[in-house]
């Protein structure tokens, strides 16, 4: 189990629990936070479920799968700190964990 | 274009799971369908989202992907030689006087036709369009999400966004055409084909065109004309002359001109009942995720049947007062001619 903050663009927060085993997409969703699309359903296949990990997440979570480094040129805006949170699992190693949601997926 | 109407029984809006199965359905009852997706290629979700992805839960397949499910869905249609037009948006519709229908697509093709059969599902699969600030104030005079005239590009200073093979295969195809051709993507690796790659590099290295690494922050221009973009790469903020620009981003679905066709919608939904899955307009059905009643599931395997329920009714309107025979695949000799198995 984990808590994740996801961080609006407007600044409103909501921080939730996911379940091990969920994606971060998933935990988003099934708590109705606003901004994630997940047109796909988490099949790394549409990038509308970008996020930017905040603080020191992204030096934590690794690197980015070749997949989903192939499936960012999709997203707009994409920094280092860039993830698409469906290929985020849920751990109690990623407890706290910190995103911010982008203005629009488009 | 003054083209001919393309005459047929029914017109399909989309080539998904629901639209293919809707020609076998369809085709049972001998009726002659048309089919037209804004996709290069059938299957609609199954193959643009999620071609390699397993699903578990179509009737007597235990597992299938996307793409095999896809793909056995138009082996099952192939005996009713249904025509399958694709990259063509279903823009018009129009019923006429004498009930039958007029629709037209925005590559200039038109259908004249008895039923209309929306398969639409999530909405048609349309670019993505990146949210730089003020881009909708080029878009069509400078900014262009599609090529569909090569020529309109000639002697043009053109900027393409993008990886993927779209990008690629673009900036090859107009690269001879241009006055000056860039590529920008975000990153230097590019998930498009490998032998595209190549040739792009090729054409850089022989000073031919330029590649950039950086994304677009900004557009500079007056009046629907762009002058340049404003690019932010790893050294800072540059900007890049240019008087065309053609992001490719992938494809996202939006409900499209369906909304446009004067049928009751709820929340982007078309409802309909459930006995003959018919919108509020005689002759016009919906089936799979675009339409909604109560209790209605996302699911592949009710478009199915709201395909064969549909089926029933679209032939009572095609040939009035004709009774229509209940028949088996397993026994009837006439539906396995008709399949080409007798
Ligand atoms: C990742 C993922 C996993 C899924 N897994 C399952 C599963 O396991 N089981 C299951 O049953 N379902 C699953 N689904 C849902 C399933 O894919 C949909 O229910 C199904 O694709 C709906 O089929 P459809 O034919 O109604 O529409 P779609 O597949 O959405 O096809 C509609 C087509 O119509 C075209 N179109 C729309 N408007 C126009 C227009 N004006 N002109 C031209 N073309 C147009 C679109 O471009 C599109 O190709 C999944 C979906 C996703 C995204
Ligand atoms: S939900 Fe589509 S890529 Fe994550």
């Amino acid at each position: 189990m984990a808590k994740i903050t996801f961080i609006e663009h407007n600044g409103n927060e909501h921080t939730v629990e996911g379940d091990n085993g969920m994606s971060v997409m998933e935990v988003a969703v099934k708590n109705m936070v606003p901004g994630i699309d997940a047109d796909c359903g988490g099949a790394c296949a549409c990038a509308t479920c970008h996020v930017y990990l905040q603080g020191d997440w992204a030096e934590k979570l690794g690197e980015r799968s070749e997949m989903e480094e192939d499936m960012l040129d999709f997203a707009f805006d994409v920094k280092d700190s860039s993830r698409l949170s469906c290929q985020i699992r849920v751990s109690d190693d990623i407890d706290g964990l910190v995103v911010k949601v982008p203005e629009k997926q488009f | 274009m003054t083209e001919q109407a393309i005459e047929t029984d029914v017109v399909i809006v989309g080539a998904g799971p629901c639209g293919l199965f809707a020609v076998f359905e369809l085709g049972l009852l001998d009726l002659k369908c048309h089919v037209i997706d804004i996709l290069d290629k059938p299957g609609g979700q199954c193959a643009e989202l999620y071609p390699e992805k397993p699903i578990y839960d179509i009737p007597a397949l235990p597992i299938v992907t996307g793409q095999e499910l896809t793909d056995r869905l138009l082996e099952q249609a192939a005996p009713f030689n249904p025509a399958y037009h694709y990259n063509q948006m279903v823009t018009g519709l129009n019923r006429k006087d004498d009930g039958t229908f007029e629709m037209e697509t925005d590559g200039g093709l038109k259908f004249h036709c008895k039923v209309v059969v929306i398969a639409a599902g999530g909405g048609s699969f349309q670019p993505k369009k990146p949210p730089i600030p003020g881009i909708e104030d080029f878009e069509g005079t400078s900014v262009f999400y599609s090529v569909k005239r090569m020529e309109d590009f000639r002697n043009k200073d053109i900027l393409i966004v993008g990886g993927g093979d779209s990008a690629l295969d673009w900036v090859i195809n107009l690269q001879p055409l241009a006055k000056s051709m860039t590529l920008l993507h975000r990153r230097d690796e590019f998930r498009a084909a490998p032998d595209s790659v190549n040739k792009m590099r090729e054409l850089v290295a022989s000073g031919k065109m330029n590649l950039h690494i950086g994304q677009v922050t900004g557009l500079k221009g007056d009046n629907g004309v762009l002058s340049a973009a404003t690019v932010k790469g790893k050294e800072g903020e540059f900007n890049v002359a240019c008087n065309s620009l053609l992001p490719f981003f992938g494809l996202t679905m939006k409900l499209g001109p369906v909304a446009d066709w004067g049928l009751n919608l709820e929340e982007n939904l078309i409802p309909v009942d459930t006995e003959k899955f018919s919108t509020s307009e005689r002759g016009i059905f919906a089936i799979g995720d675009i339409n909604h009643y109560p209790g209605k599931l996302k699911l592949i395997l009710s478009g199915f049947h709201e395909a064969a329920l549909m089926a029933q009714e679209a032939f009572r309107i095609i040939n009035p007062g004709e009774r229509l025979l209940f028949q088996y695949t397993t026994s009837s000799s006439n539906l396995q001619k008709k399949l080409g198995v007798a």
